[in-house]
């Protein structure tokens, strides 16, 4: 079957409170789905031919599977820790590989480039040693000690900082982002991309933020990251080829490409293949 | 003044720009467009019933056309902005304004139901946005002829702001300015313009930033 192993994942199909009796059409790698709140309040979501679907409501969205997923979906603690608050930044659809946005997400040399004066400036440009590792117990992607020069690294941050990251992959198309908190120094905010897979060259983001920030308006969070995944769109639509490759002789990467290699390192190890090119063309 | 805003909304992008240009200090407002469709509220509705943003408000002023504000802001501090060196400058102008509503409707259009999922009958959407886009490069041509490198005039005025975001995002909309010569000569003379700003999806001018490396630190 062309999902291979990603058949029996979760994905995020839909925001909890935006839900409606009458339902919204919608698809799921390929299959048209519809989801809807039925008359009790509870999130439900059906294929075309009227199969019902696994069903989770976790981090302010709704989750579905194709399959049987085996494994729960992805835990992130901080999703319940006191203080945070949550913000749903809204669906925006992108003519790319789901995979293609979730490595996007994952690199961080285009900043200077692509989000200039906000999250990167010319010409502190350099990406310095960082550590990257496919965790064998939890069977996640992680890169820690992360460290980039941001004019802008939050809404609310003033002035420019040395912001540390740590990127997590606990999903073939989730990524969850720590990253240095200005208001709060020891705590990390939470900054997430999930990503719906409409087809193999489509798909719809759905970030999500739990941050500590008490003073910053909702909407204003939910501009500030709106406009930074904008920037990031139209690159996306671009990329060549659309799917991600996963033969190690179609792309030279450099060390700053460091968790994008252990991501599709990691995808093929478990034939997550929905969105990717296997073999140079 | 005060702007209610939302960063995605070229319309909006219309009104920063222009202010920025002037260098005239806008009091924003951001609307949560999306997801939240604060602009369909009953606050926003009360202010413009016809439930769109931009609102430029200044004292009892309330504006809700985007035209409007361009002309509103360059008649206040810059009115060279808006054209009317002869009849036909003038005339020009208005023409191109009235034209730039018609890239809201298409080339708009399709950028909100690709991008932002919003119903439309795609097709027909970016067939309407090409035929405009072959309209404007011919335009561009005929100026050209006449010597002159912006729609109404030989320097920029309120109808090149009012036409320019639109057509930068037509992308966006899955419309690929590529067939267009002399539209991605006339984008690269406004985002030239002194303080010119961006908005996601359009890009400063790379080669115009100032060089991280002058000559003689290599």
């Amino acid at each position: 079957m062309k999902g291979g192993a990603m058949m029996d994942e979760w994905y995020p199909v839909g925001l909890f409170s935006q839900l409606s009796e009458k339902g919204s059409k919608t698809w799921l790698m390929g299959e048209a789905i519809e989801v809807a709140r039925d008359r009790h309040g509870n999130a439900q979501v059906i294929t075309a031919e009227g199969r019902a679907l696994p069903i989770r409501v976790r981090y302010g969205h709704v989750w579905s599977s194709l399959g049987n997923p085996e494994k729960e979906l992805f835990a992130i603690p901080e999703a319940d820790q006191p203080g945070r608050r949550f913000v749903d930044v809204g669906v925006v659809r992108v003519r790319c590989s789901p995979l293609r946005a979730v490595e996007n997400f994952l690199d961080i040399a285009h900043f200077p480039f692509v989000h200039t004066d906000i999250l990167g400036a010319e010409p502190h440009t350099e990406v310095e040693n960082y550590k990257v590792e496919i965790r064998e117990g939890v069977d996640e992607v992680w890169a820690t000690q992360v460290k980039f020069y941001q004019p802008q690294a939050a809404k609310s941050a003033t002035g420019g900082i040395t912001t540390e990251y740590m990127y997590r992959v606990p999903a073939p198309t989730c990524s969850v982002l720590y990253k240095t908190c200005p208001p709060r120094p020891s705590e990390w905010d939470v900054i997430t991309l999930f990503v719906q897979p409409l087809a193999e060259d489509l798909c719809d983001v759905w970030p999500w933020m739990a941050l500590f920030d008490d003073e910053t308006p909702m909407t204003d969070l939910i501009h500030f990251q709106q406009t930074i995944f904008l920037q990031d769109r139209s690159i996306l639509e671009n990329q060549i080829p659309a799917l991600l490759p996963l033969d190690p002789g179609m792309e030279i990467p450099t060390r700053a490409d460091l968790t994008s290699i252990a991501y599709r390192r990691w995808l093929k190890r478990h034939n997550y293949t929905y969105g990717a090119q296997l073999v140079a063309q | 003044m005060k702007l209610y805003d939302y960063v995605l909304s070229p319309s909006c992008y219309k009104v920063r720009l222009m202010a920025a240009i002037l260098g005239i200090k806008l009091d924003i407002r951001p609307v949560d467009f999306h997801p939240g469709a604060e602009h369909r509220g009953p606050e926003l509705l009360a202010l413009n019933p016809a439930g769109s943003i931009p609102i430029l408000e200044d004292g009892d002023l309330v504006l809700t056309e985007s035209s409007a504000m361009l002309a509103y802001l360059a008649a206040n501090s810059a009115p060279e902005w808006l054209g009317q060196d002869s009849p036909q400058e003038t005339a020009r102008v208005q023409q191109w304004l009235s034209f730039s509503h018609r890239l809201t409707a298409n080339l708009g259009g399709a950028r909100l139901h690709e991008m932002l999922l919003r119903p439309g009958d795609i097709k027909t959407l970016q067939a309407q946005g090409v035929a405009a886009l072959r309209e404007l490069e011919a335009g561009l041509f005929e100026q050209g002829e006449r010597g002159m490198q912006f729609l109404a005039a030989s320097r920029a005025t309120i109808a090149d702001i009012a036409c320019f975001p639109y057509v930068a995002l037509a992308p966006d909309g899955g419309i690929s300015l590529d067939p267009y010569p002399l539209i991605r000569l006339w984008m690269r003379a406004i985002r030239s313009l002194p303080g010119f700003i961006e908005m996601p999806g359009i890009h400063r001018l790379h080669e115009l930033k100032p060089d991280p490396h002058p000559a003689g630190e290599a």
